[in-house]
């Protein structure tokens, strides 16, 4: 896939200043605004050559302590063109700090259940998600136990606190 | 004498729900749904996963890249070699390493025997699930022959835990060839046999066709893969489509039918057996001699024989196992056909031993989102059968 073509389609689209593609590893990335995470999703999907109507998973990075802290990431697969595109933005944070960021989920289905694991293990709100309550972890637990701050392994005398 | 009325009492109108699960045969493995029934049509189903999740991903970013592996085979037990595949290819390419020709043509044989042996087992179950009883003794008979093999050369049987960042972990066992030619020899007349247990068989097809119905546009937006979108008429096969391990230079075909239901899916996985024993026995021919790991010192691990006869191995091989390997920072999405579908693996590599994020993209997790819509207005009992030809292995979903 051309880096070239998929920027200035964007750019074209979306504006110049806030949109970045790079080339990672023969792998092309596009970073977006948390913003317009709807609307360049579904730009990628419906663009004659662009079609990418397959959408692998949506997960998220916890890159504690940057600011805002929570790296979203689509990758995202055309079954026509046979090629790849990673799609990455931030969670939007207010002042409280809680992070949020639009759903995906009426651009493709296929995002529910990834958005609900991704919520629950790093505690990120998918605003107008159609169901969204927890998927692999227990409904008692608060705790996200995929960001960084969450001990990997308790000791004797301290064990996680899945309460708060 | 009492007035006979033909009023028929007002039915029940409440739906009724039944809980399904965690532990029924049906489900293999603990999966539980409550199903919500209008007399014995299906009207919502909603699935609550977790049973089985134990934290893979978290565990991943406490580990070395070298220890990552066995966890990896423990995803999908079923087909456990195509996630050690996937995880090696992943971490290789941050790494810069090229693998040797002879590792790729074991690799490539190790994961189309574990393609055969998971399909195996779908289809032994699959039919257990529908009432056919029979078949599932015949695909133990020649899982048993797979199991063996894997023995034989890795000495796991479920999990062979056999492949290597660099290539695989040692050179294959005196005799294990012929094996594997003996098996490729006789296994497509045992795949006709199979067929003659179901694919013309009255019952299997009433209770299989038309039923599970899921369309080529609702199968893209729900992101699935695999036999199950082949089987709703899409050509892809990320061996065809984006090749790795050398998957272009093997002759064979991908198998696709345009029902969209159960059956569909049957006919797409028995074909994609044989289509794998194609692929067998032209690894046969093409396995090259050479190196089974790449040489890359500080990286990979060096040869066993040569860390008792070289001071500079036995130090190399000192460090990764205390240290291990160093990854430069980077990142990189790597996705292989395994046998439910597509098999991802996103490591986001910080320049440390250990990654800094892995994320596991399981083709059964994302595949298991579609039953909702296959099983709504659908019988209860066919339900069961609607679950089973997901081929859904749950340690997969839950992690």
């Amino acid at each position: 896939m051309n880096p070239e073509m998929v920027k200035e389609k964007l750019a074209s689209r979306f504006g110049d200043e806030s949109i970045s593609v790079q080339t990672i590893l023969d792998q092309v990335v596009v970073n977006v605004p948390g913003q317009l995470i709807v609307p360049i999703c579904e730009f990628v999907r419906d663009d004659p050559d662009l079609k990418f109507d397959f959408l692998s998973f949506v997960g998220a990075v916890d890159r504690m302590p940057e600011s805002p802290r929570f790296e979203l990431i689509y990758q995202l697969y055309s079954t026509s063109s046979s090629e790849r595109l990673r799609i990455k933005t931030r969670a939007i944070e207010n002042e409280s700090g809680e992070a949020s960021i639009d759903s995906v989920y009426g651009v493709w289905a296929s995002s529910n259940w990834h958005e609900r694991e991704t919520a629950e293990m790093f505690g990120i709100v998918f605003e107008n998600h159609p169901d969204p309550r927890k998927l692999l972890l227990p409904d008692e637990w608060n705790a996200h136990p995929l960001r960084k701050d969450f001990p990997i392994m308790g000791t004797e005398q301290d064990t996680p606190d899945l309460s708060k | 004498m009492s007035q006979v009325t033909n009023k028929i009492p007002d039915g029940r109108s409440e739906l009724m729900e039944l809980n399904l699960g965690p532990h029924h045969p049906s489900t293999h493995g603990v999966f539980r749904a409550i199903v919500e029934l209008d007399g014995e049509i299906v009207v919502n189903v909603v699935p609550y996963l977790g049973y089985l999740h134990r934290g893979f991903e978290k565990t991943c970013e406490n580990k070395q890249y070298h220890q990552v592996i066995p966890l990896t085979e423990r995803c999908d037990y079923m087909g456990a070699s195509s996630n050690s595949l996937v995880y090696a290819m992943c971490v290789e390419k941050l790494l810069g390493v090229t693998v040797p020709e002879r590792a790729q043509v074991v690799r490539v044989m190790m994961a189309e025997l574990s393609r055969i042996f998971s399909h195996l087992f779908w289809l032994g179950t699959h039919g257990h699930d529908v009432g056919a009883m029979t078949p599932l003794f015949y695909m133990l008979r020649e899982r048993e022959e797979i199991m063996n093999l894997f023995e034989l050369t890795a000495g796991g049987r479920l999990m062979p835990n056999y492949i290597r960042l660099g290539g695989i972990s040692q050179e294959l066992e005196e005799g294990f060839l012929d094996k594997l030619k003996a098996f490729c020899d006789h296994f497509d007349q045992r795949v006709d046999e199979y067929e003659t247990l179901l694919t013309k068989n009255v019952i299997y097809i009433d209770r299989t066709k038309d039923v599970g119905y899921l369309s080529l546009k609702d199968a893209l937006d729900l992101g699935i893969s695999g036999p199950m979108i082949r089987a709703s008429g899409l050509k892809w096969d990320i061996r065809k489509s984006n090749p790795y391990c050398g998957y272009e230079s093997y002759d064979f075909d991908i198998p696709v039918q345009h029902g969209c239901d159960i059956y569909s899916r049957y006919l797409v996985r028995v074909q994609e057996m044989r289509e794998s024993n194609k692929i067998l026995r032209q690894t046969l021919k093409k396995l090259p001699g050479g190196p089974i790991r790449a040489n890359v010192p500080g990286k990979i691990f060096p040869d066993q024989q040569e860390i008792y006869t070289k001071m500079e191995a036995l130090i190399h091989h000192f460090m990764l196992v205390v240290r291990g390997v160093s990854v430069p920072s980077g990142e990189y999405y790597q996705c292989i056909e395994s046998p439910r579908g597509e098999l991802g693996c996103y490591i986001i590599s910080d320049g440390t031993p250990n990654p800094y994020r892995l994320k596991w993209r399981a083709p059964a997790f994302v595949n298991l989102q579609a039953l909702q819509k296959m099983a709504n207005g659908s019988l209860f009992a066919d339900l069961i059968a609607i679950l089973s030809s997901v081929d859904i292995v749950l340690a997969e979903v839950d992690r």
